[in-house]
């Protein structure tokens, strides 16, 4: 690593890139080999010799206090006493830092907002403000857009262009091309825990790929035009309201027909997945109905939309999609167990369980050391394959995916979306919500666009992504002077209405 | 702390299994690794096989770690034991003088109390005849049998995601129910015990439905809820012991009118033995609540819910119905179990203290057995044990049953605090979180 240089670590899922900065954290001890720091052999015992030797990280999952302010929880490990008397907080003190540090990167954050009530993108940031406090040279950031819309993203690597003028080095963790290709000065790519290749940001989007998996890519989907036929889903006047009874989807109307895929793009938090929790009985309907293949389903328990054919890949798969603790056996029966062949009236037949186990886990290239491995030691993509491949193996008139290939390496997302597409050419109505706009554009053949929880438009894939992003921003084409005024606020970024930078480096890869 | 055992070969090698940890553990260890290396057919490995079975025996599994939690509590035990003795601790003025006599004084004091206390629950060699033989193993296994019901009832909410501290009011309900229907409707025998053993396990569904259908419906934590449904039950046992019809006519305690004998749990070995049919009640329920979790399509949702409740509703599984359920369920194995206090040969009539403690054991029970059924069945036999023990130890060694309850307390906080046992005994790293996470669960 040079001095302010930003140098990108690129690999898929379960490469070996965390555990390769958590040793350099401290967090984890290296069994063989040593880290240099100035040219000096560095031993570190924890996360505290990291510090003190200038490293700092930034988790994929942030480690903060969701009750405490920013400025806490900055203190958080580093309390500073007033007066040499321990037990007096200095909180003004944490203030002033908190307040100088996000002045100098230009960094925006609020020390007394509460982390809790923060969008991820600031709560990223806050996390990035306690590094810098710490006066790091190195700032490790783990997968820092895998959690990102797509203009939070784009304020990061800001952020990061920012750090990078101020003579910080950056390790960029990832496994999204794109925002390598954007940002990174120095592209080192890990592939089962091996360094195979140093590449330049030169290097077109094909061959990191392939360096990233060690075959060759396909970064497109191939499909053939959709060949609509009947609705099956229609959704019509939908309001339902979120987790705090704040109005989440505000009459939306939809028609998903059997054989085509839809997409539903957007900002996330727009109420997309609002709406189809409403869709799954998963969330009360206030108003409006749905009806699938003209039954109307509105009130049903989620049991029986399933039961009625309607497959559902939710949006967060550790917390809604698997049980992490269960078998990738019986995480691949979670909502068929008590269906032939699975279950018969209160007995289970664990026999059945494993023969279709085994089948699905080759149908659909689950790699796990076996179908009796507990699913939270498998990788996020095979996570995700389990998830598919469960929804995917019975009759099914209707197929929700949310976020289908969120955190899932580039091999894993070219499979899932052929299952995607093969799916929808059998005859089956497709609903793809995702916040990333390749995905989007990629798979669907209709694409609604979702803004402050009403359906702002509905266009072809073909479109330009310039239009869509003004879309997503909340600016339809007739009214694009008007709308601007209003969208900042709600676009839940202080983009501006430079907002729909949707266009930007983010989205660009995973399609 | 140090590791004895650098993970040179397999380091991610399974733990020994139970049952060999078992066979090695009765034994000598080497003994054992002898008799177990020609066993295993050989596929080609580094470490030679038996030094891998060590290994493996010297991590921190369960079964490990529980048998040395044991060892532990056993040791704290008898310091507490020489500490509380006058004679003994008047040795120790003059240990630099003449330390032989603090050590055989000692020594003798403590191995005779868990001598006493082996003798009073397994085996007493100098006991002649076929009764006598066989006494100790009676005496702890009608101890163990309400503690199974009670560790069943912890164990089945724990793995449904709920934390049933209500055991202890539940068999009290069921206790009530039990002797009301054993000693108020006269019926004929057989029928006279189905009918009160199913009213004790009704009194405990009921007593169970209460802070199952309130998590459901309001979200109230069943922790709070069944604490305070605990005092009703015991309140609600001591004001109706002396109401009219209940209350023993030729009596002026509180005490009940006694359970007829048409409706009293058959005793299994005769008349002088208590042993009675409890047991094969407790047995059969372990088996049925291992059924249930295990292989079936409610036991399936019950683990779903409990693991991750958001994932269970996702995939369609009622989570409010399933809460329920498990607490109805949970209130049914501790309503039996108290039904074996009053239906058993442990009392035969009602008294405030009818119940004991076996709901509050019932949850070191579900702890100690890993909220596993069968692991619970053995926890139960360990604590019957340490109780029919115990009283041998009073009468004979005059160690106070309350060191019995230390023993115990001792043992859970061992265990649960694996960290502790591996840090003391330097346990190789192996399956570690799983009790923690499953303790964090409940809250």
């Amino acid at each position: 690593m040079e001095p302010g240089e930003i140098h990108a670590l690129l690999g898929e899922n379960g490469a070996g890139k965390s555990t390769l900065m958590n040793v350099l954290y401290g967090l984890y001890q290296p069994d063989e080999g040593e880290i240099l720091v100035d040219g000096q052999p560095l031993k570190l015992k924890g996360p505290s010799d990291a510090i003190a030797a200038g490293i700092g990280m930034v988790h994929q999952h942030f480690m903060l206090v969701p009750v405490f302010t920013v400025a806490e929880n900055i203190m958080l490990g580093a309390e500073q006493v007033k007066g040499g008397l321990a037990g007096f907080l200095d909180r003004r003190r944490a203030r002033r830092e908190v307040a100088e540090v996000s002045e100098r990167y230009n960094l925006r954050v609020d020390p007394d907002a509460v982390i809790e009530d923060l969008p991820v993108g600031i709560q990223q940031r806050v996390e990035i403000v306690k590094a810098l406090t710490r006066d790091v040279d190195l700032l490790i950031l783990d997968e820092p857009t895998a959690v990102l819309t797509p203009q939070e993203t784009e304020e990061l690597l800001t952020v990061m262009r920012s750090l990078k003028a101020a003579g910080k080095s950056i390790v960029f963790i990832t496994h999204k091309l794109g925002e390598v290709k954007a940002i990174a000065d120095r592209i080192t790519v890990i592939r089962r825990g091996k360094t195979v290749g140093t590449a330049s940001p030169e290097a077109s989007r094909d061959e990191l790929a392939a360096l990233m998996v060690g075959r060759s890519v396909r970064l497109t989907v191939d499909k053939v035009p959709a060949t609509p036929g009947r609705p099956v889903l229609e959704v019509s006047g939908l309001v339902v309201d979120d987790d705090r009874h704040i109005r989440a989807v505000d009459g939306v109307d939809l028609t998903v027909h059997a054989g085509e895929v839809l997409g539903v793009a957007g900002v996330q938090g727009n109420g997309q997945t609002e709406l189809i929790e409403a869709i799954m009985g998963l969330r009360p309907t206030l108003a409006g109905t749905v009806t699938l293949d003209g039954q109307p389903v509105h009130g049903w328990s989620t049991k029986k939309v399933l039961r009625a054919g309607v497959g559902y890949v939710p949006e967060d798969r550790s917390v809604d999609g698997l049980v992490k603790e269960f078998s990738v056996a019986e995480n691949l029966v979670l909502d068929i167990y008590d269906r032939p062949p699975f279950g018969k009236g209160l007995a289970l037949k664990p026999d059945a369980i494993a023969t279709s186990a085994k089948e699905r886990i080759e149908q659909f290239d689950v790699r796990t050391s076996s179908a009796e491995a507990p699913v939270g030691t498998l990788s996020g993509g095979n996570q995700q394959k389990v998830i598919v491949a469960r929804e995917l193996s019975r009759p099914l008139k209707l197929f929700i995916a949310a976020q289908p290939t969120r955190g899932v390496d580039v091999g894993s997302i070219e499979f899932i979306h052929s299952r995607v597409i093969r799916e929808r050419d059998v005859g089956t109505a497709v609903m793809v919500v995702s916040s990333e706009l390749d995905e989007v554009i990629g798979l669907a053949d209709r694409i609604a666009v979702m803004y402050r929880g009403r359906v702002i438009g509905i266009v072809g894939p073909d479109t330009p992504r310039e239009e869509i992003g003004l879309l997503m921003a909340g600016i339809t084409p007739d009214a694009a002077p008007a709308g601007g005024a209003t969208a900042p606020g709600a676009a839940a970024t202080d983009g501006g209405t430079a907002a729909p930078a949707a266009g930007g480096p983010a989205n660009e890869d995973e399609a | 702390m140090t590791n004895p055992n650098p993970p040179s070969g397999s380091p991610d090698k399974e733990p020994a299994t139970e049952p060999q940890a078992a066979r090695t553990a009765l034994g000598n260890t080497e003994r054992a690794e002898s008799a177990t290396t020609p066993r295993r057919p050989a596929p080609d490995q580094k470490p030679s096989l038996g030094r891998l079975f060590l290994d493996n025996l010297w991590a921190a599994n369960t079964f490990t770690v529980t048998l040395l939690s044991l060892v532990l509590a056993m040791i704290v035990g008898a310091v507490l034991m020489i500490v509380s003795d006058p004679e003994v601790l008047a040795t120790y003025s003059y240990i630099t003088a003449r330390p032989a006599d603090a050590f055989s004084a000692s020594w003798t004091l403590v191995s005779e109390a868990y001598g006493n206390l082996f003798k009073g629950a397994v085996f007493d060699p100098d006991a002649v005849g076929f009764t006598a033989a066989l006494s100790p193993i009676s005496e702890t296994l009608t101890y163990t049998a309400p503690l199974v019901f009670t560790g069943l009832s912890v164990a089945l909410a724990f793995r449904g995601g709920l934390f049933n501290i209500g055991a202890q009011g539940q068999a009290t309900m069921g206790v009530i129910l039990a002797a009301l229907a054993g000693f108020l409707i006269p019926l004929p025998a057989g029928l006279h015990l189905l009918v009160a053993v199913l009213a004790g396990a009704l009194g405990g569904a009921i007593w169970g439905f209460i802070p199952g259908i309130l998590k459901a419906r309001t979200g109230a934590h069943e922790v709070i809820n069944t604490i305070m449904l605990n005092y009703i039950a015991v309140y609600f046992l001591t004001w109706l012991i002396v109401q009219n019809g209940v209350q023993d006519p030729n009596r002026t305690d509180a005490i009940s009118r006694p359970v007829d004998p048409s409706a009293q749990l058959p005793r299994l070995l005769g008349d002088n033995l208590r042993v009675h049919a409890g047991i094969i009640l407790a047995v059969l329920a372990t088996w049925a609540v291992a059924w249930l979790l295990n292989r079936s399509t409610l036991g399936f949702e019950l683990r779903a819910v409990g693991a991750n409740p958001d994932a269970a509703r996702t995939a369609g599984i009622s989570v409010t119905r399933t809460y329920v359920l498990v607490m109805v369920f949970a209130g049914v194995l501790a309503g039996l179990g108290g039904s074996n206090m009053v239906l058993g040969s442990t009392a035969s009539a009602l008294t405030p203290l009818v119940v004991a403690q076996i709901g509050f054991d019932g949850i070191l029970v579900a702890l100690l057995g890993r909220v596993k059924p069968w692991g619970v069945a053995l926890a139960a036999l360990l604590f019957g044990a340490l109780q029919a023990g115990g009283n041998r130890m009073q009468s004979y060694s005059g160690i106070s049953l309350e060191l019995v309850t230390v023993l115990q307390a001792l043992i859970v906080i061992f265990i649960a605090a694996p960290a502790l046992v591996k840090a003391i005994f330097q346990l190789r790293a192996a399956r570690a979180a799983r009790l923690q996470t499953s303790l964090a669960k409940g809250w």
